[in-house]
């Protein structure tokens, strides 16, 4: 049934990653996400593993669950790893077929490529395994709050995500209705071809639009009778705050970044 | 008792969809005291949701006036006050929760206006208590009763400290229990805070808990007084397509086959001793 | 030539926390041409148990059968089985999609697979029967009606498929008094007209004192009584209130008479009551 699907991925919990700031935890993936650039060698790879290892350990989530959230681009990642192995520059060959030659120093180019997604997709996945989608969007409007000078609507976009998550279950909900009201009066979804298909889908899709439009008419005028014109003057119950280890955080992911770039050009590994 | 809304010779006139104009209010006036409950009644199409909507200037009089707490709503500088003053509660409880999280949303109304974080803290949780939705508070709204999200959504106008709250038929999507909740609610906090209320409905047992009812018909106030005065006046409530309390409709069949009965009977109780005398 | 429920069970999220046992081993039996009303608070399982009944919902365990066939197979006569029972889920306006009236009151006889000529006739009977003049409204938009109008017409939609049994979840809700009593008006009129079971669920008990000859009440899951709607209201007093239902109005008036010394007979019609009332002040100006 519809209304089985959970939102998000959020995985509620209290470890020390779970209490960490969300803007914390959003900048110290982006700084990840940079560090994973600046691997190189082999080891240097090991030493990511070890680093998302600790990670996963501290958050303590599931280490099954947190694998397979590299599942769903699975197909972009075996794609990577093809391509530089059988396109890679390099004079090793291991095998030959017609015109498609796979060597030693494209497989390990190919390796590397694919690595570098496993863990950009493990360290954001835990992001938002270890942060609710409100927490979430909090900490996005926050950091974003800087860039309105120059045009981005960090308030509204705020805004926007908080209404799509708070409405999401309910439309989801409708839609379910929607559906079993349909099937009453004799709808056939399952079969036809594929545009018989998505023309039996009007009939699912007018009302639900319909019903969208309403809602959102109805908490526009909730929403004024309450208040609300805008992000201008707004405070919030919830200010974020920086606390000690949200720096520490910070400060061991920059200190990755330095290790990894150590590692290359100090030592040449 | 100094008066909190006054309203003169009201009128609102609007352009439907098919391009005709409706007049769905033609002149009302109407004074409404500091603490009073007043019920609103009358079928689809009376005029009441528009009236109501004219409390917290989400529409604005075509011609007349509406004065909120000394305030003139059609005056723009007002707008932000006079909503503080006076709240709103809708008839859909899911379409104005906005947040994610019961607590996060009563705190949406004081945000707004810019309350420091503490005292929204304290607000929230006075609000919440006000209501007996504490427990709920890091609950996720969907997963909540009907009678629960519209304590939620009297919880967030709460927030915002308001001198009165206009309810726009709160309980017509609700079952019984729903219904109840909420009653209880809004008479609680106008007995105890002394809150303005100001309650639309098509429930007559619930238009009985006011000091006053106002009927409407076709955009204007029909009838209106105490509920005794107004449900005496059975067969003009039926004109107006309303209903009336079971027991003053049996008071008022009796006396029309020559039993002596006082007007003014509502509930079975006053029937039965009145036929028992 | 009945709907046959047979130890039912159903539960939502089978298998994770959230599990919750909706339906208990229930069995029930609906002839054609009963006027049943279902009543329980939100969450005793009474949605559940009508999905059960219009097919959309099968069974964990048990069967639900129509005349005989089992609604959850997989063939055409279990599909026209399932057509044989109509449903009115509670605010139907909000499942119109058509551009116009006739369009989507047609959606459900064309899905049957009538013949235009057939669903011509579907569609001019069903709005009739719902009030609804063809010449007036059948070329119009339904999202221009009024809330009740499009109630009619989201009503028309089911009343078109000529179902056998007519399940109304909470038909009236939303509605103020004028439109509630056309709503009703036009179902009684089909259940008796055409002899259509009807299954209204409801949180009005004057609603269910009014029109239905058969009660069900529903807790946890169960069904706690089955009867005449005067019989429960008047000798089940106990079960009522610990399934936190209540009686209508009008029984409580007679309970409030007879504490008074007033030997009043219940009954559901207030007109009676006031007859009674009558005959008793008149005796007793005779003494």
């Amino acid at each position: 049934m519809l209304t089985d699907i959970t939102l998000g991925q959020y995985y509620p919990g209290n470890s020390v990653t779970h209490r960490l700031d969300p803007r914390a935890k959003i900048l110290a993936t982006l700084l990840f996400i940079t560090a994973i650039f600046f691997a190189e060698s082999m080891l240097s790879y090991g030493v990511l593993a070890l680093f998302v290892a600790v990670v996963i350990a501290l958050s303590r989530l599931p280490v099954l669950m947190v694998l397979r959230s590299v599942k769903p681009l699975w197909i972009i990642i075996a794609l990577t790893l093809f391509i530089h192995a059988f396109t890679g520059e390099g004079s090793t060959v291991l095998y030959q077929y017609s015109f498609l030659r796979l060597t030693a120093e494209g497989l390990l180019m190919g390796i590397k490529m694919s690595l570098r997604l496993v863990f950009l997709l493990l360290i954001s996945s835990i992001l938002t395994f270890t942060t609710s989608p409100i927490v979430l969007t909090d900490g996005i409007e926050s950091l974003l709050r800087p860039f309105k000078r120059i045009g981005v609507p960090a308030h509204e976009l705020a805004m926007m995500m908080t209404i799509a998550l708070r409405f999401i279950p309910t439309l989801i909900e409708e839609t379910d209705r929607i559906i079993k009201a349909q099937t009453a009066r004799g709808a056939d979804f399952d079969s036809g071809s594929l545009l018989q298909r998505a023309k039996n889908m009007l009939p699912i899709l007018v009302p639900l639009f319909i019903s969208a439009f309403r809602r959102a008419d109805e908490l526009a005028i909730a929403m004024e009778a309450r208040c609300y014109r805008g992000g201008e003057g707004r405070t919030r119950m919830h200010e974020l705050v920086y606390k000690a280890g949200d720096f520490a955080a910070l400060g061991t992911v920059v200190l990755l970044i330095g290790v990894l770039a150590f590692m290359r050009w100090g030592l040449g590994l | 008792m100094q008066n909190l809304i006054e309203i003169k010779n009201l009128e609102h006139v609007y352009t439907d969809t098919d391009g005709n104009e409706v007049k769905a209010l033609a002149g009302v006036s109407l004074s409404i005291a500091k603490g009073e409950f007043v019920a609103i009644i009358g079928a689809n199409g009376s005029g009441k949701s528009t009236l109501a909507r004219h409390l917290n200037a989400l529409l604005l009089p075509t011609a007349g006036k509406c004065i909120v707490a000394g305030m003139d709503t059609a005056d723009d500088d007002n707008l932000w006050n006079i909503r503080q003053h006076v709240g709103m509660v809708f008839q859909n409880p899911d379409n104005q929760i906005v947040a994610a999280i019961v607590e996060e949303d009563v705190a949406f109304g004081p945000e707004n206006i810019g309350v420091p974080p503490a005292e929204i803290r304290t607000r929230v949780n006075a609000a919440l208590a006000a209501v007996g939705m504490t427990e709920y508070a890091k609950h996720a709204p969907h997963l909540l009763s009907g009678g629960q999200k519209q304590r939620v959504a009297i919880a967030g106008v709460l927030a915002l400290e308001p001198d009165c709250i206009v309810l726009d038929e709160p309980t017509a999507m609700l079952d019984p229990r729903g219904r109840a909740e909420i009653a209880a609610t809004v008479k609680k906090l106008n007995r105890e805070k002394h809150i303005t209320v100001v309650y639309i409905t098509h429930y007559m047992e619930e238009a009985m808990q006011a000091d006053r009812i106002i009927a409407m018909e076709n955009g204007k106030i029909k009838l209106q007084g105490t509920p005794k005065e107004v449900f005496a006046h059975v067969k003009e409530l039926h004109a107006m397509g309303l209903e009336t309390p079971l027991s003053a409709q049996a008071a008022y069949d009796l006396r029309q086959k020559g039993v002596k009965l006082p007007e003014g009977i509502t509930t079975g109780e006053e029937l039965t001793e009145e036929l028992c005398q | 030539m009945p709907i046959k429920l047979e130890n039912v069970t159903f539960t939502y999220m089978k298998g994770t926390p959230f599990e919750k046992t909706a339906l208990q081993n229930v069995s029930l039996q609906i002839e054609k041409g009963e006027f049943v009303a279902v009543i329980g608070h939100t969450g005793s399982g009474k949605s559940t148990l009508v999905q059960h009944l219009s097919g959309l919902l099968h069974p964990q365990k048990g069967t639900v059968c129509v005349d005989g066939i089992d609604l959850s197979a997989k063939n055409a006569d279990a599909k026209k089985a399932r057509n044989s029972v109509g449903m009115v889920f509670q605010y139907p306006e909000h499942q119109i999609f058509a551009e116009t009236v006739y369009e989507d009151i047609a959606f459900g006889p064309r899905n049957k697979g009538l013949q235009p000529d057939e669903v011509d006739r579907a569609v001019r009977d069903a709005m009739a029967f719902v009030g609804l003049d063809f010449e007036t409204f059948a070329q119009r938009s339904p999202f221009r009606l009024s809330g009740g109008q499009m109630r009619r017409v989201a009503i028309a939609g089911v009343i078109a498929m000529e179902p056998d049994y007519l399940i109304l979840d909470e038909p009236s809700a939303g509605l103020d008094p004028r439109a509630r009593d056309a709503v009703f008006t036009e179902v009684m009129a089909l259940h008796k007209k055409r002899g259509m079971a009807v299954i209204l669920v409801t949180h009005n008990m004057e609603e269910a004192a009014q029109y239905a000859s058969r009660l069900l009440v529903i807790s946890g899951g169960q069904i706690i009584l089955d009867g005449k709607p005067h019989e429960i209201f008047t000798g089940h007093r106990e079960e009522l209130v610990a399934a936190s239902m209540d009686v209508p109005q009008i029984y409580k008036l007679a309970d409030c008479l007879k504490e008074h010394g007033l030997a009043v007979d219940y009954t559901p019609q207030l007109a009676a009551l006031e007859r009674q009332i009558l005959a008793l002040r008149r005796a007793q100006h005779a003494d």
